[in-house]
C-alpha cells in the first residue's frame, strides 16, 4: 500500500534528488505506520478470538490473565511484571494487550459503518445534485452541527454504555466525514468521459452510480478512512476515559489510564503504558493516512509537484 | 441552491470550501485573476448564509430531542419512584404532556427552548439554563486560552517550517506536528500534572480561578490544562501554516518580489505571511467544534468546572434534561461560531461570495 508513489514530473537534476529524498522520508514514516498498524491490528484480533471464543485461555496460559487481580497490588515495573501490576494487583501489560482488542474492535467497526452509510450517501448526493443533493447535504450539516465527541457522548448517554453501543454511536458521528469526501469525489467524477459513456451506454442510474462512480471515489475514501481510524481510537479511549465507554471488568486503554489517574506519583505506569498504546497506534494510523494520501490522492500530489 | 458552507474542515480538506472540494481545485491566491465582488455579492452571500444556518440549528434541536428521548427509562416514573400508583404516572403524563404524539411534544419543547426555557435538572434544584449560564465561562475561557497557546506555538512553528523546507527544523515540525496529533489529551494532560504540578511543582494542576476574580493566578491555573487542549490543535495549525505559506510563496508575486532583489524577510513578511494567514485564521475558527470535544475530556482530568464536566456527570446521573439542555447549546455554539468564521472570512476575502 505505501509503497506506490505518485508519478513525478521530471525537473532539475537538484530537484529531483530533493524530491527522491523527500519521498523516501515519507515512505519509510508511511511504513513504520504501517508496522505498528498491523502489529496493533493482529494483537487485537488474537486477543478478540482468545477473549470470545476461548475466554482467555491463551493468554493465561502464555502470560497472565488481564482481568484476575492475583498480583502484590501497585508494584513497579520488574522483570516479572514489565509494566507493573494495578492498583487490584492485575499485570498491566496483560491489560495493555487487552486493550488492543477494544481499540481495534470500535474503530474498525464503527468507522466501516460510518463509511458504508456515508460513501454511498454521499456519492447519491454528488453524482444526483439538484435537490437530492441539497436535502442529503443539510443533513449531513446537521450532523456536523455538534462537535464530534459531543455528540458521541449524547448519543452514548441514550443508547447506555456498551461496546455495541460505543460503535454505534461513533459509526453516527463518522458519517458526515465519508459524505462529505465521497460527494465531492463524486461530483469530479461524474464529469469524465466514461461515465458519460456508461450513460450513452443506456446503463441504468444505480449502475453508474455504484459500477463507475463509486469505484472511482475509493482513494480519497481510502485515505479518509485511516485517518478516522486514528480519531476513531482516540474517541474510543476518551469515552472509557470518561467512564461512558465499554465498561469493566473488560480492560481498554481509556480505562486503564483514568484507574491509574489517581496513583500518578506513587505508581505512573498504570496510566502511563496504555497512554503510549493509544499513542503509537494513533500515530501508526496517522502516518499510514499521510502515506496513503501522498501516494492516492492527486489533489495532494498536484499540489506537492510545484 | 448551491451547496457552499465550510462548516466542518478535516484534516484531509483542510482549508478547502465545498465549491473547491467540488471542483477538486484549490484556490491560486493571485492577486488579480478574479474581479471585486460588490458590496451587494457581500451582502447576498451574507444573508444566505445566516439563513442556511437556520435550517441548520432546527435539525440539530430535532437530533437532540430525538436522541434523549429514546433514552431508557420513563421519566415520570423516575420521577415518582417505581411504587407510584397508575393514575399517578397517568396524571403527571398527561400534565407533562408527555401522551401527545412525539412532535407535538417537540414542538412544546422547542417553543420553550426558544423562549429560554431549557427545563430543569432532575439532580441539583436547579435550572438548566442557570447551570450552563455557571459552567460556560470556565469553558470559553479554557477554549480561547488553549486557542492562544496552540497559535503562538505553531503560527511560528508553520513559518519557519515552509521557509525552510526540506531541512532537519522543517523536519522536527513535521515530526512534531503528528506527534501532537497522536497524543491523547487526557493522557497528556495527565503526564503534564505528574510532571509541572506533583514532580517539580512549577505550575498548579488545574482548578479554575475566574480571570474577572484574580487574572494572573487566572493566567497560572489555566496554563497546563491549555496547553493539553492546545497541542492537538496546535498541530493543525502548524501544518495550515506551512501548506498556505508554502502555496504562497510558489506565487507569481514572490517570484516578482525575489526578481526585484527584495530581501528575504520582506518577501516573508510583507507579502507571504500576510496572505497566509487568512486560511490559518479560517482553521482556527472552523476548529472551535475540536476545541469543545477536547475540553469535555480534558476539564475531566484538570477538575475544571465547564461545560464539559457538566455534562459528564447529566450523563452519569442521567439527568436527561441537563443532558439535552447542555449538548444543545454546545451545538448551537457550535453552530454559530462557524457561521461568524465564515461571515468574517468573506468580508475579509470577498472572492467567497462571487
Amino acid at each position: 500500500m505505501s509503497t506506490e508513489t505518485p508519478s513525478q514530473v521530471s525537473g532539475s537534476g537538484k530537484s529531483q534528488s530533493h524530491r527522491a529524498w523527500r519521498d523516501f522520508k515519507a515512505h519509510r514514516l508511511a511504513l513504520a505506520g504501517f508496522i505498528i498498524v498491523a502489529f496493533v491490528t493482529l494483537v487485537g484480533v488474537l486477543t478478540l478470538v482468545d477473549d470470545t471464543l476461548l475466554d482467555s485461555a491463551i493468554i493465561t496460559t502464555l502470560y497472565y490473565s488481564p482481568t484476575e487481580p492475583i498480583f502484590i497490588p501497585l508494584e513497579g515495573p520488574s522483570a516479572a511484571h514489565p509494566f507493573g501490576t494495578d492498583s487490584l494487583g492485575r499485570d498491566v501489560l496483560a491489560r495493555t494487550i487487552y486493550g488492543a482488542k477494544v481499540s481495534i474492535q470500535v474503530a474498525l467497526t464503527a468507522v466501516l459503518v460510518a463509511a458504508a452509510l456515508g460513501s454511498p450517501l454521499g456519492v447519491i448526493a454528488g453524482y444526483a445534485g439538484g435537490r437530492i443533493e441539497t436535502v442529503l447535504m443539510r443533513i449531513v450539516d446537521v450532523l456536523l452541527g455538534f462537535p464530534a465527541l459531543v455528540l458521541a457522548i449524547g448519543l452514548v448517554a441514550a443508547l447506555g454504555f456498551s461496546l455495541t453501543n460505543v460503535i454505534i454511536a461513533l459509526g453516527i458521528v463518522y458519517v458526515p466525514q465519508f459524505a462529505r469526501i465521497a460527494r465531492s469525489a463524486a461530483l469530479s467524477v461524474s464529469s469524465e468521459e466514461y461515465v458519460d459513456a456508461a450513460k450513452a451506454l443506456g446503463y441504468s442510474k444505480r449502475h453508474i452510480v455504484f459500477r463507475e462512480v463509486l469505484p472511482n471515489c475509493l482513494s480519497p475514501l481510502l485515505v479518509q478512512a485511516s485517518l478516522l481510524m486514528a480519531f476513531a481510537i482516540i474517541a474510543e479511549a476518551s469515552l472509557s476515559f470518561l467512564g461512558l465507554g465499554v465498561q469493566p471488568p473488560t480492560p481498554t486503554w481509556g480505562q486503564m489510564v483514568s484507574s491509574g489517574s489517581g496513583y500518578l506519583t506513587t505508581a505512573p505506569w498504570i496510566s502511563v503504558f496504555p497512554g503510549i498504546a493509544i499513542f503509537l497506534t494513533v500515530l501508526g494510523f496517522n502516518l499510514v493516512g499521510d502515506g496513503l494520501r501522498d501516494a492516492l490522492d492527486p489533489r495532494e500530489s498536484a499540489e506537492r509537484r510545484f | 441552491m448551491d451547496h457552499r458552507t465550510p462548516i466542518f474542515i478535516d484534516r484531509a480538506s483542510l482549508f478547502l470550501s465545498n465549491n473547491e472540494l467540488a471542483r477538486g481545485t484549490r484556490w491560486q491566491r493571485t492577486a488579480t485573476d478574479l474581479p471585486r465582488p460588490s458590496r451587494m455579492n457581500q451582502l447576498r452571500y451574507a444573508t444566505l448564509r445566516v439563513l442556511q444556518t437556520i435550517p441548520v440549528l432546527f435539525g440539530v434541536s430535532i437530533v437532540v430531542f430525538v436522541i434523549i428521548h429514546s433514552a431508557p427509562g420513563d421519566p415520570i416514573v423516575n420521577m415518582l419512584g417505581i411504587e407510584a400508583t397508575e393514575e399517578n404516572v397517568a396524571r403527571l403524563r398527561q400534565q407533562y404532556g408527555l401522551n401527545q404524539p412525539l412532535y407535538i411534544q417537540y414542538g412544546y419543547w422547542i417553543g420553550d427552548v426558544l423562549q429560554g426555557n431549557l427545563g430543569r435538572s432532575l439532580t441539583q434544584n436547579r435550572t438548566v439554563l442557570s447551570l450552563i449560564a455557571s459552567r460556560l465561562p470556565a469553558t470559553l475561557f479554557l477554549a480561547v486560552a488553549s486557542m492562544v497557546v496552540a497559535m503562538v506555538i505553531a503560527i511560528p512553528a508553520g513559518i519557519v517550517s515552509a521557509v525552510r523546507k526540506g531541512t532537519a527544523g522543517d523536519y522536527t515540525v513535521t515530526v512534531g506536528a503528528l506527534t501532537g496529533i497522536s497524543i491523547p489529551n487526557f493522557w497528556l494532560g495527565l503526564i503534564l500534572i505528574l510532571l509541572f504540578a506533583r514532580t517539580w511543582g512549577i505550575l498548579p494542576p488545574g482548578n479554575y480561578v475566574s480571570p474577572l476574580a484574580n487574572p494572573v493566578a487566572a493566567l497560572e491555573h489555566v496554563l497546563l490544562p491549555a496547553i493539553t487542549v492546545g497541542t492537538a490543535f496546535a498541530a493543525l495549525i502548524a501544518r495550515q501554516t506551512r501548506s498556505s505559506m508554502l502555496d504562497n510563496l510558489n506565487q507569481d508575486y514572490i517570484r516578482m518580489a525575489k526578481s526585484k532583489g527584495l530581501p528575504n524577510r520582506t518577501i516573508f513578511v510583507r507579502h507571504a505571511l500576510k496572505q497566509s494567514l487568512l486560511p490559518v485564521i479560517t482553521v482556527v475558527g472552523l476548529q472551535f467544534g475540536y476545541l469543545l470535544s477536547a475540553t469535555v475530556v480534558v476539564e475531566q482530568v484538570f477538575a475544571w468546572p465547564g461545560m464539559g464536566r457538566l455534562i459528564w456527570l447529566a450523563v452519569r446521573q442521567q439527568d436527561y434534561p441537563t443532558v439535552q439542555g447542555t449538548v444543545l447549546v454546545v451545538a448551537a455554539l457550535f453552530v454559530l461560531v462557524n457561521l461568524l468564521v465564515d461571515l468574517t472570512y468573506s468580508y475579509l476575502d470577498p472572492r467567497v461570495n462571487a
